[in-house]
């Protein structure tokens, strides 16, 4: 907790970090349009709390690719809330459902541990989430703290990968380790820890193709680098993260649990997130399979990328501040 | 896979009324709320969702239970048509011009929905056809997006038209079309940067790629597993710069595609192709009623119906419908076991099929891991080493022939004893499914009988040993 808002304090002196979160909460304006807004919405619409209200919120939720288990999780754990604490305003359950989501999309404390190094992060996901991008933003986030990184571009499937992310190694001036288009991941992989291991490098930021979770072979090829890994370098901490594109819809959870079966999941990288309407498969992959958001991407720059902070998220979902602000 | 089929739960919902002459409110209201979540899962957008069961239900209330259906059956024939009806009834390709004009095709669409991809399979489909199709860079902003770009063409074999990343993309198409002018291609690809649509000024650069040259074919590029967001995309992108057709893409991805239908349902559009792998020649023909029961999660049994007819010859058609017969008298013999393992392999292995196929009421991807190609091999063998009486005839076995069996095909008695048990069991399901067929009419397969509604009528084919 004290970590968080040493955080928030640094975003708030650092004008660069304050348009961060201007422009996420800009994103996030239009998701709020379709969540919280929708909320407020139903809040104001329906005086009782009866069925219609609940069918109200359940309608804002889905729309927010909250997904139907977990909105029914929520709307379930909401109801029992209303009878056992008697609450019969419908603005009461307002702050409830912001603690029940808010809940669901807790971050352990430990949970960036592996920054302090040396650490290798493997980074996947289905095709066109943003894998390559992620993986070059936070090689400049990591650069600029003065760590020693090192990529390695281990997507030698797509056309132009390695040319897309030695340009992003360039911006961020970092060292890379690539090989030929076609080549073996693994092989790429195995060269990247050795030269990790030899540099005495902070952190390893490891690139991969973007795979289909059903793809068995593709799958088993991620599988050998997750091995290569553990066998050629025990000692490093791992940190395994999953890119979701934010626009995706119920399929993320059946990404997640793929990935999740090949490799242990640390994280998820929700990347997309200045666009409309998303979100809400974060908060059903966390309390599905309670893997933390760790990154949030909300645009193209490099500093686009920033840690996941969930009461912010949540706040900016239901753009709760002004609403505490004007209480006070 | 996490979700039941949409048949199995109707099936459930139903268990109790078969049989009845008509749909009551009551049974359609039932039915149309698994269809109502099963659309929710598959990522419809809420708003259509809703449209779309108010419309069923006015439809099948009172309508009467088709003969030799069973009314959750009828429910989803209902379901199923007006799905279909609204994915579009037919198939749709890109319109050309004709008589020797330029075709030009813009490609737009988000980030990472694979329209350079798409792009380059586009101009691969082109060339089947005799066209000589032109790919122009237009990405000046995604680090090595022109590299893909060229790339992709070399490999499709379609030239690729950058100005590298300096110029305005409305300029590079312009100079794009005078070369293809001047070099007589016939159509002229333009592969624009991924954008958001609620990205102004990137939309008004798609605006001015208009207005610098005359586009025919806008077409947006949507990944199928985009969620509720899909409608807003496919809204915003239309109404701001106007589409004229839609790819999805990643559709061989496990997602159920609900994007389809929300995207067909807010503008009317027509879906023109699926991307399905990542192959540059894997661009395929957008089939309505297949869309329909996947997003329903009914399974691609039409697909798997095409391969099995494409991987199945004539000859073997003949065969397959006598197997099929058999197999519903409870005739089922080891020949045809061996017959059904050599098509399941033509149809690439059990793992696609299985993908493809509703109403196994286990997850598709909880057997892949559990049936072993090889324990499938150990099986082949095992039948390998019986005498042609022994294949024709299965009662025949005795002690003496397993013990002779396993020796012969290297197992022990115990697997020997297994797999004929197993034979056994499915033997016996097979009699009752082929009794349970009723009137209905069956196809030429052993596969065709899935085709009906009903999921599981035909289960007759090789997908229905269970290990």
């Amino acid at each position: 907790m004290e970590t968080e808002n040493k955080e928030n304090e640094e975003t708030l002196e650092s004008p660069k970090k304050k348009g961060f979160f201007a422009r996420l909460r800009a994103g996030l304006a239009k998701t709020r349009d379709s969540i919280a807004g929708g909320f407020d919405h139903v809040f104001t619409d329906y005086q009782k709390i009866d069925d219609d209200f609940y069918e109200g919120l359940e309608e804002t939720m889905i729309m927010g690719d909250i997904g139907v288990s977990a909105t029914d999780r929520i709307l379930s754990e909401l109801r029992e809330q209303v009878s056992e604490q008697h609450i019969t305003e419908t603005s009461e359950c307002r702050q409830l459902l912001i603690d029940n989501i808010r809940a669901q999309m807790t971050v352990d404390e430990h949970a960036y541990d592996f920054e302090k190094g040396p650490a290798i992060v493997l980074v996947i996901g289905v095709n066109g989430v943003g894998k390559t991008t992620s993986v070059g933003k936070l090689a400049g986030i990591y650069k600029e703290q003065g760590k020693k990184v090192l990529i390695a571009a281990a997507d030698t499937f797509r056309a132009a990968a390695g040319e897309q992310l030695s340009e992003w190694a360039k911006r961020a001036g970092v060292d890379m380790i690539s090989a030929r288009e076609g080549s073996d991941p693994a092989s790429v992989i195995f060269d990247s820890v050795q030269a990790a291991k030899a540099r005495r490098t902070d952190i390893l930021l490891c690139d991969t193709a973007g795979r289909l979770h059903n793809k068995k072979n593709l799958m088993e090829e991620l599988r050998k680098m997750d091995r290569i890994i553990t066998k050629e370098y025990p000692e490093a901490i791992r940190e395994n993260l999953v890119v979701l594109d934010g626009t995706t819809g119920q399929n993320a959870l059946s990404q997640a649990r793929e990935f999740a079966d090949v490799t242990d999941l640390t994280g998820i990288i929700l990347t997309k997130m200045d666009g409309t309407a998303k979100g809400g498969i974060a908060i059903a992959v966390q309390s599905e399979l309670d893997i933390p958001v760790k990154f949030i991407g909300i645009g193209e720059k490099m500093d686009d990328l920033q840690r996941f902070h969930p009461d912010e998220f949540v706040d900016a979902l239901f753009d709760n501040k002004e609403e505490k602000t004007d209480e006070q | 896979m996490a979700f039941e089929s949409l048949t199995d739960k109707l099936s459930n919902a139903f268990a109790k009324l078969r049989g009845k002459g008509k749909l009551s409110e009551d049974d359609v209201k039932t039915a149309l709320k698994e269809v109502r979540m099963a659309l929710l899962e598959a990522d419809v957008n809420y708003k259509v969702v809703k449209q779309f069961t108010s419309s069923v239900e006015e439809k099948a209330i009172g309508s009467e239970v088709m003969n030799g259906l069973n009314p959750a059956q009828s429910v989803i024939r209902i379901v199923n048509e007006e799905l279909t009806s609204l994915m579009g009834s037919e198939t749709v390709e890109i319109a050309l011009q004709t008589g020797g004009a330029i075709t030009v095709i813009m490609m737009v669409g988000l980030q990472g929905a694979g329209k350079t991809t798409t792009a380059a399979k586009i101009a691969a489909k082109l060339k089947t056809r005799g066209k000589k199709p032109l790919l122009a860079a237009l990405d000046v902003y995604r680090p090595a997006a022109i590299k893909q770009l060229q790339v992709n063409g070399d490999k499709v074999g379609a030239e690729v038209f950058s100005m590298g990343d300096n110029h305005r993309p409305s300029d590079i198409a312009k100079a794009a079309l005078e070369h293809a002018g001047k070099n007589r291609f016939d159509v002229v690809i333009l592969d624009t940067a991924g954008r958001l649509q609620i990205d102004d000024e990137m939309m008004n650069e798609l605006s001015e790629i208009k207005e610098a040259v005359t586009v025919n074919q806008t077409i947006l590029t949507v990944d199928a597993m985009t969620g509720q967001e899909a409608v807003n995309v496919a809204k915003t992108f239309d109404e701001k710069v106007g589409i004229d057709g839609v790819i999805l893409t990643k559709l061989d991805g496990d997602t159920r595609g609900g994007a389809a239908l929300s995207i067909k349902a807010v503008t009317g559009k027509p879906i023109l192709y699926v991307g399905m792998g990542e192959k540059l020649s894997d661009l395929e023909q957008f089939y309505p009623d297949r869309m329909a029961g996947r997003i329903l999660g009914m399974g691609d049994v039409l697909t798997l119906i095409d391969k099995a007819k494409a991987s199945i010859g004539d000859g073997d058609e003949a065969k397959s419908r006598d197997m099929a017969s058999r197999a519903g008298k409870g005739k089922f013999d080891f020949n045809d076991y061996l017959d059904s393992m050599s098509q399941m392999r033509k149809m690439g292995g059990i793992g696609s099929i299985l993908g493809m196929m509703p109403g196994l009421g286990v997850k598709a991807s909880d057997i892949e891991g559990k049936i072993d190609e090889s324990q499938l091999r150990k099986t082949e063998a095992i039948v390998l080493s019986m005498t042609p009486e022994e294949r024709r005839n299965p009662k025949l076995m005795s002690p003496q022939r397993k013990f002779r069996i396993a020796n012969g095909s290297g197992n022990s008695i115990a697997d020997v004893n297994r797999f004929i048990k197993q034979f056994d069991q499915m033997q016996k399901m097979m009699k009752q499914m082929g009794g349970m067929g009723g009137k209905k009419k069956r196809h030429g397969n052993p596969f065709g009988g899935m085709g009906g509604l009903g999921g599981r009528g035909g289960f007759g084919g090789p997908g229905g040993f269970r290990y």
